[in-house]
């Protein structure tokens, strides 16, 4: 009787047949529509810095070292991949990619940095109009984010005060 | 060097530890995934144990957090000392989305020291195995920080300097480059 059941499941086993991918020795398509790691193209990139102000987990910083040079910089850690950042973006230079094999030892392999040059207007030396003043408020021809600190200036209070470090929480223990 | 140091010892199998510290659960599903038989990583020795106090390896999800931050700092002092952390997902990797916020503290690299890095929101069930391999020495990682300058300015730079009055008209000096 087990003898009979135990080759029943040995058939109905083989039956089903094997559904393991061989994933690592052979790589597997992705889907369509799949969204991965973001690629900034800085030859289309006009540094209006929509991608930063519209940004969820304010992972793009904007910087203005002097009037004409801009830098960009996308850090990557806690990117959700959701594609804010291509949609809003008026040149299409951020395309996100089908990239999902991002495993790194070390965080800062994932950063994007670009340094742009800027026209701004010669009078009052802002890069373009703003549509309305509440715009305005928010971001004026220049933009200061802490790059060092890792701080988005006008939204967050703070993240992370020079860098990742174990230990400068204090956690009770018992 | 790490590389070379995970080889030596862990060159039979790793036993992981699925520490969830505050995440939406996304990850662990994906985390799950990777165990049943679809990507079967029991082929290359990887098995989920129940309690720290068994494995060599922490995979971390979710944002290190203000009321779990002591119980996942517990669970990492009660491994065995060749251990290794995996931090998954956005949220363990930099904070996630709510980074400043009161509840969170940040990345868990806040809390615990991580090794290997697996962002995504969620990363794909390969994403994981492929995060394994590169600190296992199977493959070697793909990313590398890019940067770009733009070293000549695209545009002219109107200067008085360059101005120049030929009879009645002025004339631009550096007007080609427009």
């Amino acid at each position: 009787m087990s003898v009979t059941s135990k080759l029943k499941e040995t058939l109905v086993c083989l039956k089903a047949g094997r559904v393991t991918l061989p994933y690592p020795v052979q790589s597997q398509p992705v889907a369509e529509n799949f969204r991965g790691r973001p690629i900034f193209d800085a030859t289309k990139c006009t540094g209006c810095g929509g991608c930063a102000n519209n940004c969820p987990a304010r992972e793009i910083l904007v910087f203005d070292v002097c009037q004409e040079i801009r830098i960009l910089e996308y850090a990557g850690r806690r990117c959700t991949y959701c594609g804010r950042c291509a949609d809003v973006c008026p040149e299409k230079a951020i395309t996100l990619s089908r990239d999902f094999e991002t495993g790194t030892d070390s965080i800062g392999d994932l950063q994007q940095r670009l340094e742009i040059f800027m026209s701004t207007c010669q009078r009052c030396g802002r890069c373009f109009e703003e549509p309305s003043a509440l715009e305005e408020l928010k971001m004026k021809g220049y933009r200061q984010d802490d790059l060092a600190n890792d701080r988005w200036v006008y939204r967050s209070r703070s993240y992370c005060g020079g860098g990742p470090a174990v230990d400068d929480v204090q956690i009770e223990m018992d | 060097m790490l590389k070379n140091l995970c080889q030596k010892i862990f060159g039979r199998s790793l036993w992981v530890y699925h520490a969830n510290s505050g995440g939406c659960n996304g990850c662990d599903i994906e985390v799950l995934n990777v165990l049943t038989p679809y990507y079967d990583v029991e082929r290359f020795g990887i098995k989920l144990v129940g309690s720290p106090r068994h494995a060599d390896v922490m995979l971390c999800q979710g944002p290190a957090m203000r009321s779990t931050a002591q119980a996942l700092r517990r669970a990492y002092d009660a491994m065995p000392a060749p251990k290794l952390v995996f931090a998954i997902g956005s949220c363990a990797c930099g904070g996630g989305s709510w980074f400043d916020s009161y509840t969170v503290l940040g990345p868990v690299e806040r809390v615990v020291p991580v090794n290997y890095y697996i962002p995504g929101c969620p990363p794909r069930p390969e994403a994981i195995i492929y995060g394994v391999a590169v600190a296992v020495g199977l493959v070697d990682k793909k990313t590398a920080p890019a940067q770009f300058k733009q070293l000549v300015l695209p545009i002219p730079r109107y200067h008085p300097d360059d101005l120049r009055g030929s009879d009645e008209a002025v004339v631009y000096e550096r007007v080609e480059k427009v």
